[in-house]
């Protein structure tokens, strides 16, 4: 055989990938793009079947012999206890609308995560097993029998979804893909494949009541931490309560703000907050054993959700408060808005809150108890309560990211920007469509926040960094404000690749730093210690 | 430089063909979608794309002013250095301009000695494009590492820095005697 010519070879390097149907085109598990499998020891100890050392990237996955009676089993029994994943496995005519809505399919260009075909690659399994067109006609009506690399390829788009529910805004039939990967998850965690970011903050906070396995004596010392900084930054000793019986108002917030930079910074403003509220009549307590506001229940199943947020309540009606004040906080309020109350409700021992300062009735928390904190300040801002030195903040040009629960979960849309324009100067919109209930999610949300899927994280979050960089070269935004912990522990990082330049902040951080507190010394320093507007040396 | 001019000519349908190039490397529905949605927020990918490709094709025919070019072929390597391309597939389509290049000249214009020559010219800059966008690459790599690396270190720093677990060297002089 005589040598290639330099233009053979040349022709056989290609780029342009092969035309397939999406059914033929085999899974490849990439590094960085999936997270880490699921500790055997935290599946055990919430009591989940199959716990077992496994590895995606490995062929033997160690499934159960009968791993697909499994499957099947678990699919028949969701679709009859949940009308509408058999409503959603049944109704989608495929019109497209969805397709190029997903961040993850923007950001990766991967066809599988359309959401329309995300779907699909179970609902090609649903004609196979559950309808008579896909048990006649095979392929044809879009059926595939569910073998082992049907099932990878399950995991690895599942796991590429952040619930994020984006797409569900744009179906005309308004199918929630977000349920159909909870069902996808549920389904995984009967066979032992949930991933480790999920699977161990669920066993801690069983456990010990947080997703870190924080202790209730750490975690008020870290709280105690803050009241050292805090005194440190303005001269005002503040002095929050723990575990009180009687107060009013019971403060749940995620673990992230305790434990998590910047996050932290926002749980300082939380206690400033309450501290100079106190004088005016406010009764708050923090509890060391509720001491988490996320819910990556609601990550595994119906069930495991139910347990997290039992504690909450349990809680509340251990010290007889009268409601719930909850933190800058994503998905827990997806899980209070949407579920709460035919899971654990109804909270009948609680009251429909009032704020003590203002008055008003949060009507829209009749039901649920519980009140966003972005409500609760922004009633306070309208009535003239607190006395805020806006200037302090000038050297911030703030955007805001929508968190998709908050936002798509329960419409708080016009709060956090009544609060953010009440104590900044300088503050500017993203485009229409990456804002509201289009927002776009941070890429990391449904406990995809982990550090090994970082190419994963950096893709999904390619359609929000893009629309900050817009507003960042527009306007100078070196700011983006958010009101969800995921997103002040994921949008840094996802800053430093995309748009240098830009900082995370929460809400309360940058009403903190504008209040003026009574008694308080010459503040020089923000809370992150930075130079205040107009102190730099 | 009677090429420039003729490429000067026909800017818009080289940048068009650039563009296509760059969005089939994607697979077809995800081409489809790059090439038609013109929504630079709805696609990110085909929107910095082609603001990029433009800029960098108006420096080729120019001034080939470095710190530009690096400005704008950054956002477009940085995109695929996290999207599920290898290291040459992320770059390839630097090198798929000298043949777009060669399609829009005519016969005659291949023919002329001249042209010919200046094409070796124009060749070489495409070369020397694609060389920084092998160091764009490995920068962006680079920085992925580097953030999975700090995401870890913090982690574990701050944890054990919250639970006691460090001390902080005194201000000045040693404690040992």
């Amino acid at each position: 055989m005589s040598d290639p010519k330099p233009n053979e070879l040349i022709e056989k390097i290609d780029y342009i990938p092969p035309q397939k149907g999406w059914m033929d085109v085999p899974v490849n598990i990439r590094k960085g793009m999936y997270c880490y499998a699921s500790n055997p020891k935290s599946v055990e100890y919430v009591h989940l079947p199959n716990a077992r050392a496994w590895n995606p990237i490995e062929e033997d996955w160690k499934l159960p012999d009968n791993w697909k009676e499994i499957v099947h089993t678990a699919f028949r029994d969701r679709l009859d206890r949940f009308r509408s994943f058999k409503v959603f496995m049944d109704i989608c005519v495929r019109c497209g609308a969805c397709a190029d809505k997903c961040h993850f399919f923007i950001g990766t260009g991967d066809p599988k995560n359309m959401p329309v075909l995300r779907a699909e690659l179970l609902r090609s399994v649903y004609r196979n097993d559950f309808t008579a067109a896909g048990k006649i006609l095979g392929k044809i009506a879009g059926a595939r029998e569910l073998t082992l690399d049907v099932l990878k390829e399950w995991w690895y788009y599942f796991f590429q979804c952040t619930e994020c529910r984006r797409c569900s805004v744009f179906c005309p039939y308004g199918i929630d893909t977000a349920e159909i990967t909870i069902m996808a998850r549920e389904i995984f965690n009967l066979l032992g494949l949930n991933i480790d970011w999920i699977a161990t903050p669920v066993a801690n906070c069983y456990r010990t009541g947080n997703h870190l396995g924080i202790q209730p004596h750490a975690f008020k010392e870290m709280i105690e931490f803050f009241v050292d900084d805090i005194e440190e930054k303005t001269g005002v000793k503040v002095d929050p309560s723990f575990n009180k019986k009687g107060a009013d108002i019971l403060f749940v917030t995620p673990s992230g703000d305790v434990f998590a930079d910047p996050g932290t910074y926002t749980a300082m403003g939380y206690l400033m907050l309450f501290h100079y509220l106190k004088e005016q009549g406010l009764n708050v307590t923090w509890s060391t054993y509720a001491s988490e506001g996320g819910n990556f229940g609601f990550f595994t199943s119906h069930e495991m959700m139910k347990r997290l947020n039992s504690k909450m309540y349990a809680e509340a009606k251990r010290l007889g408060v009268k409601w719930i004040l909850g933190g800058e906080c994503g998905h827990m309020w997806r899980v209070i808005n949407q579920y709460m109350d035919t899971m654990n409700g109804p909270a009948d021992f609680l009251e429909e809150p009032v704020s003590p300062i203002t008055g008003t009735k949060f009507t829209n928390a009749r039901s649920t108890k519980m009140v966003h904190i972005s409500e609760f300040t922004a009633d306070l801002l309208y009535h003239n309560k607190l006395k805020l030195d806006k200037s302090r903040n000038d050297n911030l040009i703030v955007t805001y990211h929508d968190s998709c629960n908050p936002a798509r979960g329960m419409g708080l849309f016009d709060e956090p920007r009544y609060v953010i324009n009440s104590v900044c100067n300088h503050f500017h919109d993203m485009p229409r469509n990456t804002i509201r209930e289009q927002t776009f999610c941070c890429g990391s949300g449904s406990g995809l926040n982990a550090g090994e899927d970082m190419e994963l994280r950096l893709c999904g979050g390619l359609p929000r960094a893009n629309a900050v960089k817009h507003v960042h070269d527009k306007f100078g935004v070196n700011m983006l404000a958010t009101i969800c912990a995921i997103d002040r522990a994921v949008l840094p990082p996802l800053m430093d690749y995309w748009v240098p330049g830009v900082g995370v902040t929460g809400l309360t951080e940058m009403v903190a730093n504008a209040l003026l507190m009574p008694g308080e010394a010459e503040r020089t320093t923000n809370l992150r210690g930075e130079p205040l507007s107009g102190m730099e040396e | 430089m009677r090429l420039e001019e003729l490429l000067a000519q026909k800017k818009t349908a080289v940048i068009d063909k650039w563009f296509d190039v760059v969005a089939e490397t994607y697979p077809a529905d995800t081409a489809r979608f790059i090439k038609r949605q013109k929504d630079p927020f709805a696609n990110p990918v085909g929107g910095t794309t082609h603001k990029s490709l433009t800029v960098i094709m108006d420096e080729l025919l120019g001034e080939m002013n470095r710190d530009k070019i690096y400005s704008f072929l950054d956002p477009i390597i940085r995109i695929r250095a996290v999207q599920d391309f290898t290291p040459s597939s992320a770059t390839s389509f630097v090198f798929s301009l000298k043949k777009i290049v060669r399609n829009q000249l005519n016969k005659s214009d291949i023919n002329d000695l001249r042209i010919l020559a200046e094409l070796s010219e124009f060749d070489l800059k495409i070369d020397s494009l694609g060389l920084i966008a092998f160091d764009i690459y490995m920068k962006c790599r680079e920085k992925i590492y580097q953030i999975k690396a700090n995401e870890e270190k913090s982690r574990f720093f701050c944890a054990f820095e919250r639970a006691g677990l460090i001390k902080e060297l005194p201000d000045s002089g040693s404690e040992l005697a």
